[in-house]
């Protein structure tokens, strides 16, 4: 609608507008890293009631104070995780608090704390962007065998049967790997036919470590139930018109040698607040190097200074130098310094499992030969207008 | 519906007015403002300066004639301006009618 006074515009998908040249459009908060789920392959849950954790997060007026600040700087949106956000008592009053500095406000959650006043609350003062839930399992054995939480399942479906009731929009995500088959195609259906979905199921399979590198039982154990990258690329099938059409479009943008310079995404330019009041220059990236901590200064600091220093890092690393710099997959690869971060304890290390990742994928688009390196092919530039054009 | 020149006219509490970039937008945060679900206003100039002059007692008289002198322009021209906008706003319930 446009008037002589005032027009309006959908924010959409989009996080940023109007604030698209403002220095933090869009901010992550973990608010917790304890979880009330145990879930066996996350990559930040602690126990729900480790006293000692929750002495150390941020408290609400600390909180709000880093929301007001992001306000100030043009933030327009947040997404609020954890752990589970919602294990917080004041998630609420935080929670109104945001929308009322006009900021949207994305959750990550499990469900199974939703309850009738926090979804009263969400219809009287819509979030603005769904409600993202993960949905593990699509039984109670099968969730639960996930989230090591006996009766945790039916808490999850009555969230998400209040959120339906209440016609509070959100979407559901689940995770796959080996021998959870006949589960993938339950919560595939209930995407589908329950939920009237318009875009495909999304399943979590190629898992991220520890990012505090911590448990490393667990990391091995979360590592044996990554999808191999042959597997991953068998899930494509099913979507295989929808993921080269995504693909093209992608490669049109990003594909490419990377060179030695680290940061390629868009990693410093916003960022993540964890549960402590360390500012990450994205949710997983928590090398000591990289995290600001804003109780001993500011946003404007960390994204004006410390964060464009830390993006100017070049590799030193032979190996990275030798593979990734000159990969024309880059863009389409997974490899980052987070993921380098949590794999290797670095910020150059090569990810082989990002790589062995990309390779499959870019053979299946036609992009590489069967027993090709993706650093070593010449005539990239062709391979990728060949297919930018004509798949 | 129609703005009565006598009465007071103040925003909504449910209205956030954010200064981001050199725009002066109105983001509605509660179901039933605005037209649609987290839509964002941008106002211009005019808009701007009326938005910001709706305060506790003062009627669309009283800020006509304090813009008027302002900015040296006819009253009746600003009156116009500010009814134009105060309409659609109430019919946005970003506004509503004090007392």
């Amino acid at each position: 609608m446009a008037s002589d006074y005032m027009k309006t515009e959908s924010l959409g998908s989009s996080a940023s507008w109007p604030g698209k040249n403002s220095l933090l459009p869009h901010l992550d908060m973990e608010l917790t890293e304890r979880c009330n789920n145990r879930c066996i392959h996350c990559y930040i849950n602690q126990p729900e009631n480790d006293a000692q954790l929750k002495v150390r997060e941020l408290s609400t007026d600390e909180i709000k104070a880093i929301v007001k600040d992001a306000a100030g700087l043009g933030c327009m949106s947040i997404r609020f995780t954890g752990g589970e956000p919602l294990l917080r008592e004041d998630f609420s009053e935080i929670y109104l608090f945001t929308r009322r500095q006009g900021i949207r406000v994305t959750l990550f959650t499990n469900a199974t704390l939703m309850d009738e006043a926090l979804t009263d609350l969400f219809v009287k003062y819509p979030p603005g962007s769904p409600v993202e839930v993960t949905l593990y399992g699509m039984t109670s054995d099968s969730y639960e065998a996930i989230s090591l939480v006996k009766g945790s399942f039916a808490k999850a479906m009555a969230g998400i049967g209040l959120l339906r009731k209440k016609g509070i929009p959100f979407y559901v995500k689940s995770i796959y790997f080996k021998g959870r088959e006949a589960d993938k195609e339950a919560f595939a259906d209930f995407v589908e036919k329950d939920l009237s979905a318009d875009t495909p199921p999304a399943f979590s399979m190629n898992f991220d470590l520890r990012a505090r590198r911590d448990m490393p039982a667990k990391v091995d154990f979360i590592k044996s139930l990554r999808v191999s990258p042959e597997e991953s690329v068998v899930a494509l099938e099913k979507y295989k018109d929808a993921y080269i059409k995504d693909s093209r479009r992608f490669a049109r943008k990003f594909m490419g040698p990377a060179g030695d310079r680290l940061f390629n995404c868009g990693c410093g330019k916003g960022g993540s607040v964890d549960a402590y009041g360390f500012f990450q220059p994205c949710l997983l990236l928590r090398h000591p190097e990289s995290v600001y901590d804003l109780k001993k200064g500011s946003f404007k600091q960390a994204l004006q200074v410390f964060f464009p220093e830390l993006r100017e890092k070049i590799s030193t690393n032979g190996k990275y130098l030798q593979r990734c710099a000159g990969c024309f997959l880059h863009g389409f690869c997974d490899q980052c310094p987070a993921k380098s971060w949590m794999e290797h304890g670095l910020l150059d290390e090569p990810v082989e499992y990002c790589c062995e990742l990309a390779h499959a994928k870019a053979r299946f688009l036609g992009l590489l030969g069967d027993k090709e390196r993706a650093w070593e092919v010449k005539d990239w530039k062709v391979r990728l207008d060949r297919f930018v054009t004509h798949g | 519906m129609e703005i009565d020149v006598n009465a007071v006219y103040l925003p909504s509490e449910d209205v956030v007015a954010r200064k981001i970039d050199d725009a002066f937008i109105l983001v509605p945060i509660a179901s039933g403002v605005g037209s649609m679900e987290d839509e964002l206003y941008t106002l211009n100039e005019t808009g701007h300066i009326i938005w910001e002059g709706l305060a506790p007692g003062r009627r669309v008289v009283d800020l006509a004639k304090s813009l008027a002198e302002e900015y040296d322009a006819s009253e009746e021209e600003i009156r116009q301006d500010i009814q134009g906008i105060l309409t659609e706003l109430l019919k946005l319930n970003m506004i509503h009618k004090d007392g």
